[in-house]
């Protein structure tokens, strides 16, 4: 019984650090933080987003359909593709436990986030603005 | 706040790992006013209206033309003549209703981050590449690359595409009415094809993830694309994508096939040993 048990351990080790060293080596994780392929349900939609979609002239979510929440250390965060980095919900927003509700939530708050002006490419936007 | 590890999503490609190494954690202001719009977008309205003679413009001029518009607050822009020149209406990130009455050459509408485009004619290669939001249509038959590393947005062809449709794409719809050509969705890494005509062969070739539809044959599967099995949510989906797409009225959905990425090529720790054998 002894010996088995030691085997399972070396195992469980051995794929550990496996992974470990891959990560490392590359520097980064192998996946994402959420489904990728989960479709967005529309009676969910907001109606700030509802608006966003009229006044940009669309028929639907468009881009924000490849937008849900994810997480970063720890906390829900969603990825603003435009800064390349997460943007880490503030805690005072409660969530709902649907991850169709909570998708709904990170792409207002996206849309809140990429169109501020304090965006991090805003001051790029001034300094690099070819036209 | 909820607890997010027993109810998120469970569906496939959802991970707990944490992500080290290139990282970085942008604080969000939820108090930000409301706001559709870039900073520094035109506020243009789509019922102002020009046209404009791409004739003896060059490629440069006429997209330089559209920003001024753009400026001068047209939010609906009809090319006429634009006799398949190269790179035309690229680079707009604003919201526009773009019209092209002819056909586009490389490169057309490439980086476009919003506009509502529609081209009457046939385009080149590399048509919308890049693209990050918006709609595009195109109402006859498009080039090789169709797409290419497109992040976001609907982009629609009528008729039939070349080779390498979807290659690298990193989110958004592409959808044709006709054919696809070989490799359609070679690395893509997530978005949706739909494919309402035959695709050619190795289809998904090498797809780390993204889901493929294909309501005709299949010459063959590229390495990594597996079949998988259409839910009624994709039903559901397809249906609602097909009417802004304005093609596939009437459509069979219980013959296509849903095709979606075998994860194989995930694991790399088995994979680059003999990929380095091979090298050396």
């Amino acid at each position: 019984m002894a010996k088995k048990k030691n085997k399972k351990i070396k195992k469980i080790s051995k794929s550990k650090e496996k992974v470990s060293a891959r990560e490392k080596m590359i520097g980064q994780h192998i996946g994402y933080r959420y489904d990728v392929n989960l479709l967005p349900d529309y009676k969910k939609v907001t109606p700030f987003l509802k608006k966003y979609i009229e006044q940009m002239g669309w028929d639907d979510l468009n881009w924000l359909e490849d937008v849900h929440m994810g997480y970063e250390e720890g906390r829900p965060a969603v990825f603003c593709r435009n800064a390349n980095g997460w943007v880490t919900i503030p805690k005072k927003i409660k969530l709902p436990d649907s991850q169709q509700d909570r998708d709904m939530i990170a792409r207002e708050l996206l849309i809140k986030f990429q169109m501020s002006p304090n965006h991090p490419l805003v001051d790029l936007k001034k300094a690099y603005k070819k036209f | 706040m909820a607890n997010l590890k027993n109810s998120k999503s469970q569906s496939m490609g959802l991970h707990k790992e944490v992500l080290t190494g290139r990282t970085q954690q942008v604080f969000f202001n939820p108090e930000e006013a409301e706001n559709f719009f870039y900073y520094g977008a035109y506020d243009v309205d789509f019922n102002k209206r020009t046209e404009i003679d791409a004739k003896d413009l060059t490629a440069k001029k006429l997209n330089d033309k559209l920003h001024s518009l753009m400026k001068e607050g047209y939010g609906s822009v009809v090319v006429k003549n634009p006799q398949g020149k190269h790179s035309l209406g690229v680079g707009i990130l604003n919201k526009l209703n773009l019209i092209f009455e002819g056909s586009l050459g490389y490169f057309g509408v490439g980086s476009i981050d919003g506009p509502v485009v529609r081209i009457t004619g046939r385009v080149g290669w590399s048509c919308a590449e890049n693209m990050m939001a918006g709609k595009v249509v195109i109402e006859k038959n498009a080039g090789s690359c169709f797409g290419a590393a497109i992040r976001g947005g609907d982009l629609i062809c009528k008729g039939s595409v070349g080779a390498r449709t979807g290659i690298d794409m990193k989110g958004g719809t592409i959808i044709v009415g006709g054919d696809a050509g070989a490799f359609t969705g070679f690395m893509m890494q997530r978005g949706r094809i739909i494919i309402l005509g035959d695709a050619g062969i190795n289809l998904g070739d090498s797809m780390y993830d993204g889901t493929i539809f294909i309501g005709g044959k299949i010459k063959s599967f590229g390495s990594d694309a597996i079949k998988s099995k259409i839910t009624s949510d994709d039903i559901s989906w397809l249906k609602r994508k097909l009417k802004v797409a304005e093609i596939g009225a009437g459509f069979d959905f219980s013959k296509m096939t849903k095709v979606v990425a075998g994860k194989k090529l995930w694991n790399y720790d088995a994979l680059e040993p003999s990929e380095k054998k091979g090298a050396i």
